[in-house]
Formats: C-alpha cells, sequence, structure tokens
C-alpha cells in the first residue's frame, strides 16, 4: 500500500478552500427490524435475530415499521427539516454478500425528511448552520467477518462469514448540503456536527447513538478549491468514520491529502475511501462495479407513506427540548461557570446532575459529588463516571446524612466506598459499617476525661490558654472513636471540661 | 432510442452478476434488439402529463406496529446454506488476490 | 361409484360426497394418488408434478376422516385435494420454481395460501410444474421437462402455469394453486380447458409465492368449474398483514355469486381491440357463440374501445422484466440453493455469483433478468420503465372508461388454441403475443376469469373465454362465469373435458424407463 503525500494542515488551508458533506447514518432503536417483525438485538449470538424476510428468502415480502417512521419523522422534526405529505420506498441495487437481497430498500426521489438545518456551536461559541438535504428511510446490511490471511481486513482474507441479525434493522440516513465557507474549522466543524446529530437522536430517544457500536456512522465527503472559485472541486467520499476524533482526524488528513495532489497537478479521483484507525490515513476504497448504476426503481411490494399535519403535529409535541437549548438552561439554573459547565458536559454528567438536582441535592453539591469522589473512583476504574453504579438517589441520600450531621465528609467517602461494595443504600452502609458520627455526649466525655488524664502537661497549656494546643487532645479523642465524632463538638466539650472560653 | 448491442448485453449481464460465453452475449444481443424494436412504441404512447402507476391498485400507509414476531432457529436460518460456518453462512473472498 | 367416475367430480360434489359420508377423504386422495401414478410418469406422460407429497396428502386425509367420524365441524372443502404450483413454498416438501438454482431447496417457512390450505385441511397432492419462475406461456421453460397438453400431448398446456392446468384437465387433482402475473393462470386454463382465475391484486396474499413481477404477480385459483374456482378463492383469500398490497375490503360472497345463476340486465362490453384481426378462427367462433347464448340469457352485449391496450404488452415486458431482474437477484448462491464454483480463474464472491446464476438459471430467464436490468438502467429508465408505467395509467383509463358503461367485460383468453410444443421455443415475442389478452387485466390489478368456450374448429381444440370485472368486483366474473358454463354444458351435454382423449396408462412405460 503506498503512503499518500500530504501537505501540513496549515499550508494547505492557505491555498485551499474546503466544501464538506455528511452522511450520517442512524440506527433506530426500535424492538423489530425496518421491514420485518424479527428483534432488533445487537451482540446475539450470529443468525438468531432473524426471520425469512431478513434473510431474503424466496417469496418473502416487507411491512414497514410504523414505529421507524414516527422515529425518522422525529429526527426530521429535530433537524428542522419539513416532512414530505407522500413518500415512497425505492430499490437500491447492487449484488454484496451482506444484503441479503443483492438491493437495498431505501428512498430515493422523496425522501421522508426534506431541506432542514443545524446550528453546530463550536468550542469557542463560533456558531455554524449546516443546511441539510434529506434524512431518508432504510435498512442496514448484515455482518461480514473476514476470516484467513492476517488481520481480518478484507485485503488477502481466505474466505468471509455473513451474520445477517443487523440485516434489516432500521436506519436513518441523514444528509448534508455542501457546507461552504468552513475554512481550517472544517475537521472541528466535521467531529462538532456528528456529536451534534449523535446527540440530538440520543435526546429523542430514537436511537442508542452508541458510536462504537455503530449506530452513529458517518460517510464524510471533502473538496477543495482554489480560494474564490466559485465550481466544487472534485470531492472523495470517507466511510467507516466511526469515532468523534475518527471524522475530525479523517476530514483533516483529506484535506492534507487533496491539497498535496493539487499541489503536484494531478486531478482528484472522485472515489471511496476508506479510514484506518491505526495509520490515521485513508486509502483508496475498491470501485465497486455497479457502484454507477444502482437502476432505483419504485419498491413494488411497499406503498406510499402519506403523513398528514395532523400525524406530524402530534410527533412534533413529543419532541424533548433541544440538547443546546436545554444546556443554556441548565447551565443558568445551576449558576456554573462557563468553565464549570464544560467540564460537566465534557464528562458527560450533565444528564446525572439534572437528575441529582431534581432529586432535591444543590446543583453545587451535585457538581462537587459527580466531578469530584465519583470522578475520581471512576477514573480508578477506568468507566464513565455515569456508568460507574452510582444513582442520583445516592448522592441525595448522602448528602442529606451530612446535613443532618449523622456524617461527616471524611465519613461520606466510605459511605460511597460501600455503596459502590455492594452493601446497599448509605443509610444501610452507614448502619453495617457503623460509620454514624458519636453524638452521644456521655460517651464523647469519657473518651475526653481519657485523653485529657492521658496527656496532662497538654490539658494544663490549654488551661493556660494556650487554646491552639486543644487540637492534640481532639485528635486523641478521634483516634478512640475511629474518626466517628463531630470533631467541632469534641472540641466545645474539651474546653467546657477543661473551663476554658473557646 | 438505441439498439442494443452485444457490448450493452456485456455490460448487463455483469450488472446483472451472469457469466455469459462470447456465443451467448450474440445471441441475447440478437433476440434482445427484436424484443426491445418490438416495445419501444411505449416510449412514445404517454405523453410526459400522464402520471405513473407504480401499484396496479392504489394504498398508502400499510404500516406494522413494533412488536416481535417470529424468529427462525439458527439451524433453520443456515438449512439451506450452500456452505456455513460457526453458525453463519460462509462465502469465497471478496476480493482477489493482489 | 367408480375411482375414475369419483376423479371427474367437481370439488363441490367430493365435499358433498365427503360430508355425507358416501366416501372417505382417504379414499378420494388415493384415487387421485392412483391416477397420477397411471398417467404423469414416462415419456409420453402428463408430468405435471414436479413432487408428488403422498404420505403426507394421506395422513391429512386420514385426519380429515378421524375429525368428521368424531362429529368435528370442518371446513366445507376439507378432505378435498389440491395441487401447488412449485412456486408457493411449502413446509415439508421442496419449492424448485422449476429452477436448477433452487433444486432440492426447503423453504423453513409456509406461504400464508399454504397455511390456509393447511387450516382447511385440503390434502396437497404435490407440486405441479411450471415455466422456469414462471416466464414463458408453454411450461417448455421448465428446467426439469416439459407437461403435455391432456388434450394432445404433442402440444403445450400453456404457461407458465402447464403443471397445475394440465393436473386438473388429467383429473389428476380437481383443485391446484397457480399464479398469475401476465396470464399464467388463464392461458392455460384456455388451452386446457379448464377454468382458472386471477383475483383482484391484492386479494389473495402474495406472501410465500417467489415473486417474479411483483406489482403483476397474483395467486389464484385453478379448477374445472366456475363454482370450485369461487369455492378455492374463499379459502385462500383475504387480508394478510404480511403483504403490504393485501387489500383489507376484497370482494366476497364469491361461491354465492357462482350460485346465484342469472345475467339478465346485465350489460356485457366486448372489447373491440381483443378479438378479430389476429385471433384464430375457430377461437373467433366460439367466442360469437358465447355472446349468443349470453344475449340469450337476458345480458346486453355491447362492444366497448380501450384504444391503449395496443400498448399493453409492449408495457408489460418492460415493467415484468425490470422487477424480475430485481426479485430474481436474491438467488446468488450465498444464503440457500444452487452454488456454482468458476471453473477458472480467482475464487472470489463476486464471481461465485455470477458462476451460479449463469448456471442456475435457464434462458428465458437470463433474456428476462437482462433485459430488465436495460429497462432500469441510468439513461434509459425514463424511456423504458417510466414510460412502461405511464401506459399503465392509460390501461388503467381505459378499464375506467369501459366499466363506467358495461358491469363486465369479455374476450377470447388467447388469441389461438394450443400451439405444438417446440413451435414457439425459438421465438420469444410470438410466445409473448399469447398474452396479449390476458395482460391489460394485470398492469390495472383487476380480476379476470377464463372457462371453457368449446372447441376450435379447426383442431378441436379449447378456447377460453376471459371475463373482467373492475378491482374488487371478483364476484361479478364468478356470477357470469357460472352462468355462461351452465349454458354451454347444456349445449354439450356436459363439461367440455367429457371430450377429452382418453388418456393412456403411461405407468408400465414409467416403470421400464426407471
Ligand atoms: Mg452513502
Ligand atoms: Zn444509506
Amino acid at each position: 500500500m503506498s503512503v499518500d503525500t500530504i501537505l501540513s494542515f496549515e499550508e494547505a488551508m492557505e491555498k485551499y478552500d474546503p466544501v464538506l458533506g455528511f452522511e450520517v447514518h442512524v440506527e433506530l432503536n426500535t424492538k423489530t427490524k425496518m421491514f420485518s417483525s424479527a428483534p432488533n438485538v445487537f451482540g446475539d449470538e450470529p443468525n438468531s435475530n432473524v426471520n425469512e424476510v431478513c434473510l431474503g428468502l424466496p417469496g418473502v415480502l416487507p411491512v414497514v415499521n410504523k414505529k421507524a417512521v414516527e422515529s425518522s419523522i422525529l429526527i426530521g422534526l429535530a433537524l428542522n427539516c419539513k416532512i414530505a405529505e407522500h413518500c415512497t420506498f425505492a430499490r437500491k441495487q447492487y449484488f454484496y454478500p451482506d444484503t441479503p437481497k443483492n438491493f437495498q430498500t431505501s428512498q430515493y426521489e422523496d425522501p421522508i425528511c426534506y431541506d432542514g438545518w443545524i446550528d453546530i456551536e463550536l468550542e469557542d461559541g463560533t456558531v455554524f448552520r449546516v443546511e441539510i438535504e434529506r434524512a431518508h428511510m432504510e435498512e442496514d446490511a448484515g455482518k461480514l467477518t473476514h476470516m484467513g490471511g492476517s488481520t481480518g481486513r478484507i485485503q488477502g482474507a481466505d474466505f468471509s462469514l455473513v451474520d445477517y441479525n443487523r440485516s434489516g434493522v432500521p436506519l436513518v440516513e441523514i444528509v448534508t448540503k455542501p457546507i461552504e465557507n468552513v475554512g481550517s474549522r472544517a475537521p472541528e466543524l466535521a467531529k462538532a456536527y456528528v456529536a451534534a446529530i449523535r446527540e440530538i437522536v440520543k435526546n429523542l430517544g430514537v436511537s442508542d447513538a452508541k458510536m462504537e457500536r455503530g449506530n452513529v456512522r458517518c460517510d464524510a465527503n471533502v473538496s477543495l478549491r482554489p480560494y474564490g472559485q466559485e465550481k466544487f472541486g472534485t470531492r472523495t467520499e470517507t466511510k467507516n468514520v466511526n469515532s468523534l476524533r475518527a471524522v475530525e482526524n479523517a476530514v483533516k488528513f483529506e484535506i492534507q491529502r487533496h491539497a498535496a495532489v493539487l499541489d503536484s497537478g494531478v486531478l482528484i479521483t472522485q472515489e471511496t475511501r476508506h479510514w484506518h484507525e491505526d495509520t490515521k490515513s485513508t486509502t483508496s476504497g475498491r470501485p465497486k462495479s455497479d457502484a454507477d448504476d444502482y437502476r432505483y426503481f419504485p419498491e413494488p411490494d411497499l406503498v406510499p407513506i402519506v403523513t398528514t399535519a395532523e400525524w406530524v403535529e402530534e410527533l412534533r409535541a413529543t419532541l424533548p427540548e433541544p440538547p443546546a437549548e436545554r444546556r443554556k438552561r441548565l447551565q443558568a439554573d445551576w449558576g456554573y461557570s462557563d468553565l464549570e459547565f464544560r467540564d460537566v458536559v465534557n464528562a458527560g454528567l450533565m444528564d446525572e446532575i439534572e437528575e441529582t438536582v431534581t432529586a432535591g441535592a444543590t446543583a453545587a453539591a451535585a457538581r462537587k459529588w459527580w466531578m469530584g469522589e465519583i470522578a475520581r473512583r471512576a477514573k480508578l476504574a477506568d468507566v464513565d463516571p455515569a456508568a460507574l453504579g452510582v444513582s442520583p438517589a445516592v448522592v441525595v441520600e448522602i448528602e442529606k446524612l451530612i446535613a443532618s450531621g449523622a456524617i461527616n465528609d471524611k465519613l461520606a467517602r466510605k459511605v460511597l466506598d460501600g455503596v459502590l461494595e455492594g452493601e446497599g443504600t448509605p443509610t444501610e452502609v452507614v448502619a453495617k459499617r457503623g460509620l454514624a458520627v458519636v453524638s452521644d455526649d456521655g460517651a464523647l466525655q469519657t473518651a475526653i476525661d481519657e485523653a485529657l488524664a492521658a496527656q496532662p502537661d497538654v490539658a494544663d497549656k490549654i488551661r493556660g490558654g494556650k487554646i491552639q494546643a486543644v487540637g492534640a487532645i481532639v485528635g486523641g479523642v478521634m483516634k478512640v472513636t475511629r474518626g466517628q465524632a463531630d470533631a467541632g463538638r469534641v472540641r466545645e466539650l474539651i474546653l467546657k471540661t477543661l473551663g476554658v472560653e473557646g | 432510442m438505441a439498439a442494443i448491442n452485444r457490448d450493452d448485453v456485456a455490460h448487463l449481464a455483469q450488472l446483472a452478476h451472469i457469466e455469459m460465453s462470447d456465443d451467448e452475449l450474440d445471441r441475447m444481443a440478437t433476440e434482445l434488439a427484436v424484443i426491445v424494436d418490438s416495445i419501444k412504441s411505449v416510449s412514445e404512447a404517454a405523453g410526459a402529463d400522464v402520471p405513473a402507476t407504480s401499484h396496479p391498485i392504489p394504498l398508502t400507509n400499510v404500516m406494522r406496529e413494533d412488536v416481535v414476531g417470529h424468529v427462525l432457529t439458527v439451524d433453520e436460518a443456515l438449512s439451506g446454506a450452500p456452505d456455513a460456518a460457526s453458525g453463519r453462512f460462509k462465502v469465497p473472498a471478496i476480493l482477489e488476490e493482489s | 361409484m367408480t375411482a375414475s367416475e369419483l376423479i371427474r367430480s367437481s370439488a363441490a360434489e367430493m365435499a358433498a360426497k365427503l360430508a355425507s359420508g358416501e366416501i372417505t377423504s382417504v379414499e378420494l386422495v388415493q384415487a387421485h394418488l392412483n391416477r397420477i401414478a397411471e398417467i404423469d410418469g414416462g415419456e409420453r406422460g402428463i408430468h405435471a408434478f414436479l413432487h408428488v407429497n403422498g404420505e403426507e396428502a394421506l395422513a391429512v386425509a386420514a385426519d380429515v376422516d378421524a375429525r368428521r367420524a368424531a362429529g368435528e365441524e370442518l371446513h366445507e372443502l376439507a378432505g378435498v385435494p389440491i395441487a401447488i404450483k412449485d412456486l408457493i413454498v411449502t413446509k415439508g416438501q421442496p419449492t424448485t420454481a422449476a429452477s436448477k438454482i433452487l433444486e432440492g431447496w426447503m423453504s423453513p417457512y409456509d406461504a400464508t395460501v399454504i397455511k390456509k390450505i393447511r387450516a382447511a385441511r385440503m390434502p396437497m397432492l404435490g407440486k405441479t410444474n411450471l415455466d422456469e419462475f414462471a416466464m414463458g406461456s408453454s411450461t417448455e421453460h421448465s428446467a426439469y421437462g416439459l407437461t403435455r397438453n391432456p388434450w394432445d400431448l404433442d402440444r403445450i398446456p400453456g404457461g407458465s402455469g402447464g403443471g397445475s392446468a394440465a393436473a386438473v384437465a388429467s383429473f389428476e387433482a380437481p383443485l391446484a394453486l397457480g399464479t398469475d402475473t401476465g396470464g399464467s393462470i388463464r392461458q392455460p386454463g384456455s388451452v386446457t380447458g379448464t377454468v382458472g382465475v386471477k383475483p383482484t391484486y391484492g386479494a389473495v396474499s402474495r406472501y410465500g409465492a417467489i415473486a417474479m413481477a411483483s406489482s403483476l404477480d397474483q395467486i389464484g385459483p385453478v379448477s374445472r368449474t366456475v363454482l370450485d374456482s369461487a369455492l378455492l378463492q374463499e379459502v385462500i383469500g383475504g387480508y394478510d398483514p404480511q403483504d403490504s398490497t393485501s387489500l383489507t375490503d376484497a370482494s366476497t360472497g364469491l361461491a354465492d355469486a357462482a350460485r346465484l345463476g342469472n345475467v339478465k340486465g346485465m350489460k356485457i362490453g366486448v372489447i373491440k381491440e381483443l378479438h378479430g384481426e389476429g385471433f384464430q378462427a375457430g377461437v373467433e367462433n366460439r367466442f360469437n357463440e358465447s355472446l349468443e347464448l349470453l344475449r340469450e340469457a337476458g345480458a346486453e352485449i355491447v362492444e366497448v374501445s380501450c384504444p391503449n391496450f395496443g400498448y399493453a404488452l409492449g408495457a408489460y415486458y418492460l415493467i415484468m422484466p425490470s422487477e424480475a431482474s430485481s426479485n430474481l437477484a436474491k438467488f446468488d448462491g450465498v444464503r440457500f440453493g444452487l452454488r456454482t464454483l468458476p471453473t477458472e480463474g480467482p475464487l472470489t464472491i463476486e464471481r461465485v455469483m455470477g458462476a451460479t446464476r449463469a448456471a442456475g438459471f435457464g434462458d428465458e430467464v437470463k433474456r428476462r433478468i437482462i433485459l430488465g436490468t436495460y429497462a432500469l438502467s441510468a439513461g434509459y429508465y425514463d424511456a423504458y420503465y417510466g414510460s412502461a408505467q405511464r401506459v399503465r395509467t392509460l390501461v388503467q383509463r381505459d378499464f375506467e372508461a369501459a366499466f363506467a358503461q358495461v358491469d363486465v367485460l369479455i374476450s377470447p383468453t388467447t388469441p389461438t388454441t394450443a400451439f405444438k410444443l417446440g413451435e414457439k421455443l425459438d421465438d420469444p415475442l410470438s410466445m409473448y403475443l399469447q398474452d396479449v389478452a390476458t395482460i391489460p387485466a394485470n398492469l390495472a390489478g383487476i380480476p379476470g376469469l377464463t372457462l371453457p368456450g368449446g372447441l376450435a374448429d379447426e383442431d378441436g381444440l379449447p378456447v377460453g373465454i376471459q371475463l373482467l370485472a373492475p378491482a374488487r368486483e371478483d364476484a361479478r366474473v364468478y356470477r357470469v362465469g357460472a352462468v355462461l358454463e351452465s349454458l354451454l354444458e347444456a349445449k354439450w351435454g356436459g363439461p367440455m373435458l367429457n371430450q377429452a382423449p382418453e388418456l393412456a396408462s403411461t405407468a408400465v412405460a414409467a416403470e421400464e424407463a426407471n
């Protein structure tokens, strides 16, 4: 495989104006598939979630999943699209062993959603509007595993194995219009755009939106043109870019590669490129023999979908608050600084903090716990803080225990450990581990008397007015009570015992 | 409307994934030319103002509720497979050795 | 009653004898299995069956007899045997579509119509021959050998459903299922002197019928009497949530319509474009005779014109292969059926697909796949597929205008009687012309029935009369068809099939050949 020459990004940007375009495929999280009633489940035993329709056996017919249509409309509405009053399905024809019928049932001339837009906020607050060309319904293909050869790659494989569990999973393909005037922020915009789509479909509840599982997959189109030229350059489409970081890197790489090719006076070949995470570069995809002629025609086995205003408005009424607006509202409600709020968002803890606040904690306490002790333990366990196993209710309960004086901050950390060890609710952990603050004055007094007797010279110093010395006695008491006493109360009682004003 | 020739048939056979011998291509080109010639009047029959009919009986919004139905067992799914391994359909390499 | 008399009864008569206890279903099924064994095999056998399902059929029959003996309420046709066109998938019996590409394939699921047949407890005698993937009008395109016409063993039984028609015409089965995309039920019915109906598109579920052209295909009944077809359509018809084009409001009361017995005051339209020029003289004579009988029975016969029918055949030969090229893409040697490896060069899946499809499909199938691929390919879509769909609209408008004037339309079913085996095999175009009168109904989705109209003077072979009604008005073709049938039978002194030659037993010959 030859290594492509690339230009530095800065140099590429000086000479060329990039134009981007994205096709993002979103897998819907419906219970069943797009055109069959087989279950839509990830990760089961191969070919165990199929029926004759997903396998494309002779004689089968498709039937449209209503939930998938409604999810598609919701995505369209969230992307400010128009919803087609009348739309049809079409067959996109190409032979490939992961495509059971050797055509994909998709939409062609009349997608269900079209003409939308989405505002993308970049890190520094710049807002960039991306226009949406269309969002259409289609079905996913099965999964090929390449065997033999070296790396499980398609190149050099001896044979392939096909699992059709994913065959027929509902997809919505979101296609942007060409994105112009983005300049050197192109890689950043690419990442932010895909992140925004992922956030929207997750927020809508229509997709699990896990990029690592392929729930959201991006094909990135890149072309360059000299500044001032209106006509677009020749584009390449990079497939298989399945993480936010990869989207950013792939766009950046392709800009650098295009620039080097154009600089050498060669024309860009319009082609599919494959992204390789290991080398952080793209390679030319094999041109599919039938890619130039999909022979689309109306799917005769499916009838048109007609959307009434009533149906669309019913769905619109169920739309959740858009993520960007929600973020603005929450930051204002919680009184976090820009920096604090960005840290919360980047840690992926906005939902958890919102729930914690809703459950009764103060915004400050919620942030303290989630961004502090919980995040620290998550880092040690190498998991997302949200996935550590602490629920907002636990945080609220611990906070209540502190406020009532039943535990102190130090004990609270032990309570959290107990909860994570599976010892029960915070209250149960306090009881089981005997972590409650010793608040029985009688018990404390005995401990104080013993501590004073053990260190008579310190007692004298205190009596003589050297009040700072009280710390040594407090320490002794805390040691005896294994930290379960309220240090302030201990101090108070020592001074009272010694007849000194605190 | 262009007449169909041997090269067209070769291209179409490739699109349709049917291997054809030279003889077969020649024969098919001759037969198809006759058929295509006999049906060419169709393109002049209806003006652009006539809408297309894709379905003989117009229906809309035939949809299914999102409820799981029957599933084949893995054995049933693979029962007709020409080749299978590890619970999956086995196919020869996708790409040529390069 | 002798076994020979028994198998010559209509399905309705068989059902009545079963209900009264005069015969058992096991006797009835066995009589048909014997008949199949006697005349279906051998060099000069009818060869209507690709697979005989004797064991299961007898088991179902025995079960019906036991239930009846126990006083259980059964479906009217319970215990009456039926043959299934081998384009319809069945559990427990192979389904081949008469193609090498499906040789030995066993479906893991039943077609919806098969589920209904099983629910009615009708024993399935086996799977009948057809043109490969239902592509043809003579059953000569079967990969498993031709079927002969019981009226003349050197003639075609029609196609694609020649096996079902020949089985019913030769008393191997009282009923059969067919599929009709451009006439594949009606044209075989016409040339074998049997009854066949293409229901309104969507009246019978297509789920489990191996698709040729999805927007044209329809499963329908094949029988010897109009009433029998009505009874069978009532078994297999009705809404199916697994077929998105299935109707929720299909025609009901079909058997009642067939029993109504009058056409007084009905207006029957003769389609000007579907008789006369290009139609055999004997066909034309029998057709005119039927018109006269209907007129005498009180119907008003008027002539109507369907000016766009001239384009129907061309539009059909664009739409059908286009959809077929797509529907047949799944036969690639990956998930089911034949896999053929290329004899030389690198072994890639793409080349395996190419070799499999080359070896698995016959010439006519390849012809239609290539034609369809052409019609859909970039740059040609508008001129071909797009235009054909607009013609489809014109054909529908012609029917609408005609049905604004009349209740049903009438024409000969086919332009000629059965032609000789091999006669049109090298001339696809003249083969296609066989369907000129049947195709418009498929393009428009309307119901069409064929019934025997007598024998042509010049060759003594069956002529079929076709009746057409508006969509969802299947009852009308049964009503008029049954009346015409009774008028004709009164004239002939019995069913037309009584005039068919006795078939010599081929059982010995078949035995020797083995
Ligand atoms: Mg794409
Ligand atoms: Zn797509």
